[in-house]
C-alpha cells in the first residue's frame, strides 16, 4: 500500500520565532493588524507499508530520528493511503 | 600527536583550523573527509564550520547522522578531545552528544562580528590555559547560534559547570545587549559531562593569531594540544 504522510513541525510552545515575529512586524507594515503569526515547516513523505499503522509508526521513527528535532519541536503527522 | 579535522560537504573553516593547527600550534594535524569512517590514529578531532549540507532540515543535522559521527563517538568515548565550532557545535548537538539545541538567532539575521566572552571555568581539555572569569575576544559568524535547553537540562549545565563560555559585555556582565543571538544565559560554548566535548559558536581559530585582532582562541588549541600530550 502507498501512504502520503504529511508532517507538519512546529516550535515547541515558549520558544522564539523569529520568522514569525519578523512576517507580523512586515505585516504591520503593510497595514494589517494581525495578533500573531507562527512559522512551521511541512514535509510530505510518499511510502509503501504493509498498513497505515505500519506507515505512521515509519514515519515517527524518521521524526524522531531526522525530520524534527524533539528538544525543539512539536509535530503532527496525517496520513492518506494514495492506491 | 595528530588531530582530524572533519570535512563535509559544505564545510569551509577546515583550513582556516588546519593552518592554526599545523603553523601556529605546531602540531600534527589532516583534513579527514566524511566519507572515510575510520578515526584510528588520531588523538583528536576538530568538528569545524561552515554549512554543512546547506544547513538543510536544521544546521548540522544531516552531517550529525553521517556514519563518521559514530567514529567521533568512539574516540570521544576513550576520553580523546571533541571540539565542535559553529557549524560543527551545530553538529554535536543535533548528534546529541552535547546537549540542547541551536536556532535560529533572535534577530533572524546572519551575524558576523567580534564578541566578548567570560570564561566560566578552566576545568576542561579546551580551557586550562585561561583564567576563570577571564574576559577574551573571539568573533561569530553564525545564523543559527540561539542555545535553547529545556529548564531541567539548563540547572543541570549550571551545576556541573558545563557552560565554558558567556557572551558579556566589555567589563564582563551578562547583558541581554552582549547577547548576540538571543542564547538562554548567554551561553556560547558547552561541553559534555565528561568535558572531552566542547562546542561553541565563537570562531578561536579566527581569532588565534594577533594581526586578525586576538590571539585569545589559541589558547583552546594549546589547551587542547597539551590535554592530549598527558594523557594519551
Amino acid at each position: 500500500m502507498q501512504y502520503q504522510a504529511t508532517v507538519r513541525i512546529e516550535q515547541k510552545a515558549g520558544m522564539l520565532d523569529p520568522e514569525g515575529t519578523t512576517a507580523k512586524r512586515a505585516l504591520g507594515q503593510l497595514g494589517y493588524q494581525v495578533s500573531s503569526v507562527k512559522t512551521a515547516k511541512l514535509y510530505e513523505i510518499v511510502l509503501e507499508a504493509e498498513s497505515a499503522e505500519v506507515a505512521e509508526q515509519k514515519v515517527d521513527e524518521m521524526c524522531q530520528k531526522l525530520i524534527a528535532n524533539p528538544i525543539v519541536h512539536n509535530y503532527t503527522i496525517e496520513l492518506k493511503q494514495l492506491n | 600527536m595528530k588531530i582530524a579535522i572533519l570535512q563535509f560537504g559544505g564545510t569551509n573553516c577546515d583550513l582556516d583550523v588546519l593552518h592554526i593547527l599545523k603553523d601556529v600550534v605546531g602540531i600534527d594535524a589532516e583534513t579527514v573527509w566524511y566519507k572515510q569512517e575510520n578515526l584510528t590514529g588520531f588523538d583528536g578531532v576538530v568538528v569545524p564550520g561552515g554549512f554543512s549540507y546547506g544547513d538543510y532540515l536544521r544546521a548540522g543535522a544531516i552531517a550529525a547522522r553521517t556514519p563518521i559521527m559514530n567514529s567521533v563517538k568512539k574516540l570521544a568515548a576513550e576520553g580523546k578531545p571533541v571540539l565542535g565550532i559553529c557549524n560543527g557545535f551545530q553538529i554535536l548537538t543535533e548528534a546529541r552528544v552535547l546537549e540542547g539545541a541551536l536556532t535560529t538567532n533572535e534577530y533572524p539575521k546572519f551575524r558576523c562580528h567580534w564578541t566578548n566572552l567570560r570564561v566560566e571555568t578552566v576545568d576542561t581539555p579546551f580551557t586550562s590555559k585561561f583564567r576563570k572569569g577571564e574576559i577574551i575576544r573571539m568573533p561569530i559568524a553564525h545564523m543559527e547560534g540561539q542555545f535553547y535547553a529545556e529548564e531541567k537540562t539548563l540547572a543541570e549545565l549550571d551545576e556541573n559547570e558545563q557552560v565554558v563560555f558567556r557572551y558579556v559585555d566589555e567589563n564582563g556582565k551578562v547583558t541581554d545587549a552582549a547577547n548576540p543571538n538571543g542564547s538562554l544565559e548567554n551561553i556560547a560554548g558547552i561541553v559534555n559531562p565528561s568535558r572531552n566535548i566542547f562546542g561553541l559558536m565563537p570562531h578561536p581559530e579566527r581569532a588565534s593569531e594577533s594581526i586578525l585582532g586576538s590571539d585569545h582562541g589559541l589558547r583552546v588549541f594549546e589547551s587542547m594540544a597539551d590535554y592530549i600530550t598527558e594523557n594519551f
